[in-house]
């Protein structure tokens, strides 16, 4: 008996083209009109990706101002609000969009479905993030213009009251961060409601909770996470404009308020958040590696335990952003002990994957590439992160470029190389062609060997003592040195994307066709057509266990003997 | 699983309106919930300016008016379920006027507040977070009123049916979930902070 | 007098895991290294010159020393996995074993890290309890410390005598001093109060005061800066701290206490001083200059630099600054007065006797 049944390859329209040579009129409407969960998705990655371009260039001024001590390239307020449209760009107007555009697009497919749950609200969401990123960045254009930076805000991406207060914010800029963060948020709920219906509510026949992929459950765990954190920011934000519109006190400290609430608030939203960016990253590699292992997954159960016990521990620990603020010592040494106990399930993952890997085969294309790679960085990253929570040692390095070093090697080391492996891996699928694999392998190199220079580099600043968001430093600090290897990364981290935007670009233009199933993989999204049609299956799949495709493969050893 | 009778049952699936209307009342409640930790956080803060002690009364009749429409819409619902337009459309009704008249008792605490005590979101602390808090909660009441307006227009237009049921009854989630966040608000605002 | 001990054996734990640190990283030593060759004044956190920082330093090494450890360990096998198991050219194509998991293996990389954590989270709670002091113990020296944008203010109580941006303290090594003990507070925005070398960071909060306490083991000039964003010249929010003698700290501190020197030969520029708006914002003890706005300027030569650290404190500089202060320190909270050429040259003649 077939434990699935393969669409007929799509006859319908596909993703990218509508029949027929169309006007570009035409193309462009049914781009900007469409509820088609797959376009919306590559629409989410896509802006991701543009508003990546922007902030690492933002990145790069940066790093070009603390190339010498005493430089003076970038005046104090430009400089501070780089770091700030920076900072805020990375986490809201790039992890965010394409972490949600990666689910959409494949949730469905994966879980045998046609679509998301509410295509509608699917398209208003991302409009929504759409428009509070425009909304964001229109700040450039106020106030004194393009090269002071217009009016762009400038108070950091923690926004820590009163700094944000009339009293010693004036003008609008402010205002920008606060409306391009809820706009956009709201779509992002909007999208974790979505994800989470579509999870709940629209499998296949067959597909049990038990057998979703892990790729689902994790984003199903960081659409729960996102419906409990980014409200609290929500809240937060419009005390934050009551404050400055309405002349209330919620953080006016000249009236009594206080300015350790908004930290609490916000750093409510901020540790999650970062888990939120990362179990995404989680998700892809946890695909990834063992179709590129060719071997199941070690322990399924656990990993979903893992993830959910990440997810738990993860509401319980904001004030490890705060050891410096005064904190009681009962509560520091609360603090301090769960966020280390968040390394127990992030370590399982590891050892799970590593042992996924142990006993396989391992064929190192370009997704596996990067996500060995994140193995090794994240491992780096997670347990600076434990020095971090060792609150005694972060009265040292609290504010330090030793953070700015620890949460790059989890975002870009964690978070970027997934994201650029799992482009890498579902590029075939959403394009039907393959990526050129000598350019990805440069653009591997380049990024790796960047990232390496720019962010290994910054550990030592920020333990000869050199505090964060400063725009210049006497030369007598003895930080000069490993500023310059630090800036001289990000060229090569700049040519690797660049790199990456070309071979995306090249393989779009003359990749070679990738057929169906092109690593050989075991879940849905591999059993239709490249790119799949209008409503993903011809015929809705029936599934017997967590690797249908095997199961087909493996007529003679399936995987649902085992479960 | 041994038997393919088993596996190939397709598991059965929660309702999508459910689902989602569950994680909308999830989200507003971290919401709301940061708004009510700002107020029990600044109680006897401000630095001057009316005290809660001093200006506020226990609203009796306003939650009595709310925590009843939350029966009402109950038998609406019912009613619905039932078939018996008649009964819906006056259980919807009844909910309607006890939220419009909660409403009311709102707006003349607050016009009480403003002229007789000189109290603003601009006074003090209790001001902006008293404000704050109600005023959302109040915000919520009146979308749960307008919604409720737009659904009982539609019956009286016959556009609402008995398979709509289901429709309604998720709008009836949301406004036990208003009622029961006015019971936070008023275990914060009228007992706590008093 | 009492001076907090290590209650911990925690130097001899640190020089064993330190070597291993030592052994692992390559980036650490040679951190240490530039610390010391490239110049005395980096703050390095590897070269504490207090009880407490050294304290921490040994702490913080057991923590890094724990990290190498499991860094090694767990690198070494992904190394294995990679090199070991990569497919190889002649693979016959097959799909290697299926294995779906074990629970032993899962139960020991469960409950092995669980171990680690509590131990770290042990010494962690100990450390936190010996080194963070709320209130000020018998005999130890006060001062009040305020944050203000982009410059720190330094009340003595004991002495009756207020300075800016250069602190004073006594040596408090076992033998003779007193450890100095902060309140912090700041007049507008967060700051946070950093000398990597003598103390771990405290944020300095509006509305709130915190501690931090100060117990230095050698003399000299150890430098350090605002550490939390605090606007447009966070960058330039410098800390210099003064490590004295007790002798010598009790020359300065006596030198501060007396009111400011009233030169004859400088009546002119004094005057253009005191009836222009500098009173407004800044005080000269003995004169009608009372404002609190900007620094003390009483005994304005007896600091090194300006600004916060953005400048020599030169009559050239001097000058810049009265002239124009955006020039040195773009946004500075103080504003050009506007001053005449021959008013400028009188108003500096008058701050440089200010002794
Ligand atoms: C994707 C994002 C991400 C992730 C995953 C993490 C993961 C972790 N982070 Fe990080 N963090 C950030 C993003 C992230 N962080 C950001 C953006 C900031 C700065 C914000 C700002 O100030 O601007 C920050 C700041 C930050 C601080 C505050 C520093 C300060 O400002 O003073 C702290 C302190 O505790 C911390 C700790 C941790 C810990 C313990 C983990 C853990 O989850 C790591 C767990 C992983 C491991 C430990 C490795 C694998 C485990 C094993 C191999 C098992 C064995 C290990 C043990 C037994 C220990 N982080
Ligand atoms: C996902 C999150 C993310 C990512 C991917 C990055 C990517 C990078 N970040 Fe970012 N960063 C943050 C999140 C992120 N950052 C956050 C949250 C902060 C805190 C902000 C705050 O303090 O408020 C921060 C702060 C921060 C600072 C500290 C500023 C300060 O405290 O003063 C620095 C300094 O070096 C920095 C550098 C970089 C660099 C070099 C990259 C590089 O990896 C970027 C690489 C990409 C490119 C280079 C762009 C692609 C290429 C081109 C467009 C071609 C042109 C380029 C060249 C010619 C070079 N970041
Ligand atoms: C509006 C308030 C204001 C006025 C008026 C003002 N100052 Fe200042 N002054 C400041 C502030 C604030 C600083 C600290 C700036 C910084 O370091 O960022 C400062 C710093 C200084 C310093 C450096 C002190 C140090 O130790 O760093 C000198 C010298 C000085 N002012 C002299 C003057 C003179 C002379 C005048 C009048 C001609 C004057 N100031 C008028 C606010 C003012
Ligand atoms: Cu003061 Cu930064
Ligand atoms: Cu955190």
């Amino acid at each position: 008996m077939a434990s699935i049944d393969l669409p007929s390859p799509g006859t319908q329209a596909s993703t990218w083209t509508s029949p027929g040579r169309e006007q570009w009129t035409t193309v462009l409407h049914s781009w900007v009109t469409t509820v088609d969960h797959k376009r919306l998705g590559i629409l989410y990655v896509g802006c991701g990706l543009v508003f990546l371009l922007i902030g690492g260039a933002e990145a790069a001024m940066m790093r070009f101002q603390l190339f010498f001590a005493q430089n003076d390239l970038l005046s104090p307020q430009v400089f501070n609000r780089f770091f700030t449209m920076h900072g805020t760009t990375m986490v809201f107007f790039v992890g965010m969009p394409i972490i949600i555009g990666m689910g959409n697009y494949l949730i469905p497919i994966m879980i045998g479905a046609r679509d998301m749950a509410f295509p509608r609200l699917n398209a208003w969401g991302f409009w929504m993030f759409l428009f509070g990123g425009l909304i964001f960045y229109f700040s450039y254009l106020g106030g004194d213009g393009l090269y002071a930076a217009g009016t762009a805000p400038d108070v950091g991406w923690f926004a820590y009251a009163p700094l944000t207060g009339k009293a010693f914010s004036r003008g609008n800029s402010t205002d920008y961060w606060v409306l391009g963060i809820l706009i956009s948020g709201f779509g992002s709920i909007a999208g974790a409601i979505n994800m989470i219906t579509t999870t709940l509510s629209m499998r296949c026949p067959g597909m049990t909770l038990g057998r979703l992929p892990l790729f689902v459950w994790m984003m199903l765990i960081v659409s729960g996470l996102i419906l409990i954190a980014l409200s609290p920011l929500t809240a937060a934000q419009v005390m934050l404009l009551f404050d400055r519109f309405l002349g209330a006190h919620f953080f006016d400290t000249q009236a009594g308020g206080d300015a350790v609430l908004w930290q609490h608030f916000f750093w409510f939203f901020g540790h999650p958040e970062v888990y939120i960016l990362i179990i995404p990253g989680f998700a892809y590699a946890s695909e990834i590696i063992p179709v590129f292992s060719r071997k199941v997954i070690f322990g399924y159960p656990i990993m979903v335990g893992a993830t959910c016990a990440i997810g738990l521990l993860s509401v319980g620990v904001w004030a490890h952003h705060m050891f410096v603020v005064g904190l009681g010592k009962g509560t520091a040494i609360w603090f301090a002990a769960i966020t280390m106990l968040v390394g127990v399930p992030t370590g399982i993952k590891i050892f799970n994957w590593v042992g996924t890997m142990y006993g396989g085969k391992l064929h190192f294309r370009l997704p596996m590439l990067f996500c060995t790679a994140f193995l090794f960085q994240f491992l780096i990253a997670g347990l600076t992160g434990i020095m971090l929570a060792a609150a005694p040692f972060t009265w040292q390095l609290s504010d330090s470029y030793f953070v700015v070093a620890h949460f790059h090697y989890v975002l870009i080391g964690g978070l970027v190389f997934t994201i650029f492996g799992a482009i890498y891996y579902w590029f075939p699928k959403v394009s039907g062609r393959m990526v050129n694999e000598t350019l990805g392998r440069w653009h591997f190199w380049l990024f790796t060997i960047g990232f390496q220079m720019t962010f290994t580099t910054m550990h030592v600043q920020g333990l000869l003592g050199m505090p964060r968001r400063i725009y210049t430093y006497p030369a007598e600090r003895g930080w000069e040195v490993w500023n310059q290897i630090t800036t001289a990364g990000v060229v090569f981290q700049g040519v690797g994307v660049l790199l990456f935007v070309i071979a995306l670009i090249h393989a779009l233009r003359r990749g070679e066709p990738a057929g169906d199933d092109p690593w050989n993989a075991w879940t849905l999204e591999w059993s239709t057509s490249s790119p799949p049609p209008a409503y993903n299956f011809a015929e809705i799949p029936e599934v017997r266990s967590r690797r249908p495709l095997w199961d087909l493969k493996h007529p003679d050893d399936p995987d649902w003997k085992y479960e | 699983m041994s038997t393919s009778v088993q596996t190939h049952t397709s598991p059965r699936l929660p309702d999508r309106g459910r689902v989602g209307m569950t994680c909308l009342i999830i989200t507003e409640s971290a919401f709301f919930s940061i708004f009510v930790v700002g107020y029990l956080f600044y109680i006897g803060k401000s630095q001057h300016g009316p005290q809660p002690a001093d200006v506020l009364e226990f609203p009796w009749l306003a939650t009595a008016c709310l925590l009843s429409s939350s029966a009402t819409i109950m038998l609406a619902v019912a009613g619905l379920r039932a078939g018996a337009m008649a009964r819906f459309s006056l259980g919807l009704l009844a909910t309607m006027v006890l939220g419009a008249t909660f409403l009311g008792f709102t707006a003349m605490e607050w016009r009480g507040l403003i002229e007789g005590h000189g109290l603003t979101i601009r006074t003090n602390l209790f001001g902006t977070t008293f404000y704050s808090l109600v005023g959302f909660h109040a915000a919520h009441v009146m979308i749960g009123v307008l919604a409720m307006s737009l659904v009982l227009s539609l019956s009286l237009l016959g556009h609402v049916e008995k398979r709509h049921a289901e429709r309604v009854e998720l709008l009836s989630w949301y406004w036990h979930f208003v009622d029961a966040v006015w019971l936070a608000v008023l275990a914060s605002v009228y007992v706590i902070g008093r | 007098m009492e001076f907090p001990r290590p209650a911990l054996p925690l130097a001899a734990l640190s020089r064993t895991s330190g070597f291993v640190v030592g052994a692992l990283t390559a980036a650490l030593p040679v951190a240490m290294y530039a610390a010391d060759a490239s110049s005395t004044q980096t703050p390095s956190i590897f070269d504490p010159r207090s009880t407490q920082t050294t304290e921490i330093l040994a702490y913080s090494t057991l923590v890094l020393g724990i990290c190498a450890v499991i860094f090694t360990v767990v690198t070494a096998l992904i190394a294995y996995a990679v090199i070991r198991y990569r497919a190889r050219p002649g693979d016959d194509g097959r799909e290697p074993a299926q294995i779906y998991g074990s629970n032993p293996l899962e139960l020991a990389w469960t409950v092995i890290p669980v171990v680690v954590v509590v131990i770290l989270a042990l010494v962690t709670a100990r450390t936190i309890v010996d080194l963070q002091i709320d209130e000020r113990p018998e005999g130890w020296m006060p001062v009040t410390a305020i944050g203000h944008q982009w410059w720190w203010e330094f009340h003595y109580p004991e002495f009756g005598f207020t300075t800016a941006n250069e602190l004073h303290i006594p040596l408090s090594d076992s033998t003779s001093g007193r450890p100095t003990f902060l309140t912090l507070e700041s007049a507008d925005v967060i700051h946070s109060f950093w000398i990597p070398r003598l103390a771990g960071k405290m944020d300095v909060i509006p509305n709130r005061t915190n501690h931090a306490w100060i117990a230095p083991l050698e003399t000299g000039t150890y430098v350090g800066q605002c550490a939390e964003y605090c606007g447009t010249q966070h960058a330039n929010m410098l800390l210099r701290v003064v490590v004295q003698t007790p002798e010598e700290f009790e020359r300065w501190a006596r030198a501060q206490q007396r009111p400011a020197v009233d030169d004859p030969k400088v009546a002119d520029g004094r005057a253009t001083f005191l009836k222009t708006a500098c009173i407004n914002c800044h005080t000269v003890r003995g004169t009608v200059a009372t404002g609190r706005f900007g620094p003390d300027l009483t005994h304005l030569m007896s600091r090194a630099t300006i600004g916060a650290g953005v400048a020599t404190n030169t009559p050239a500089n001097l000058r810049a600054w009265v002239q124009s202060p955006d020039h040195l320190k773009m946004g500075a909270r103080m504003p050009a007065m506007g001053l005449g050429e021959t008013d400028v040259d009188g108003v500096v003649d008058y701050l440089i006797t200010l002794h």
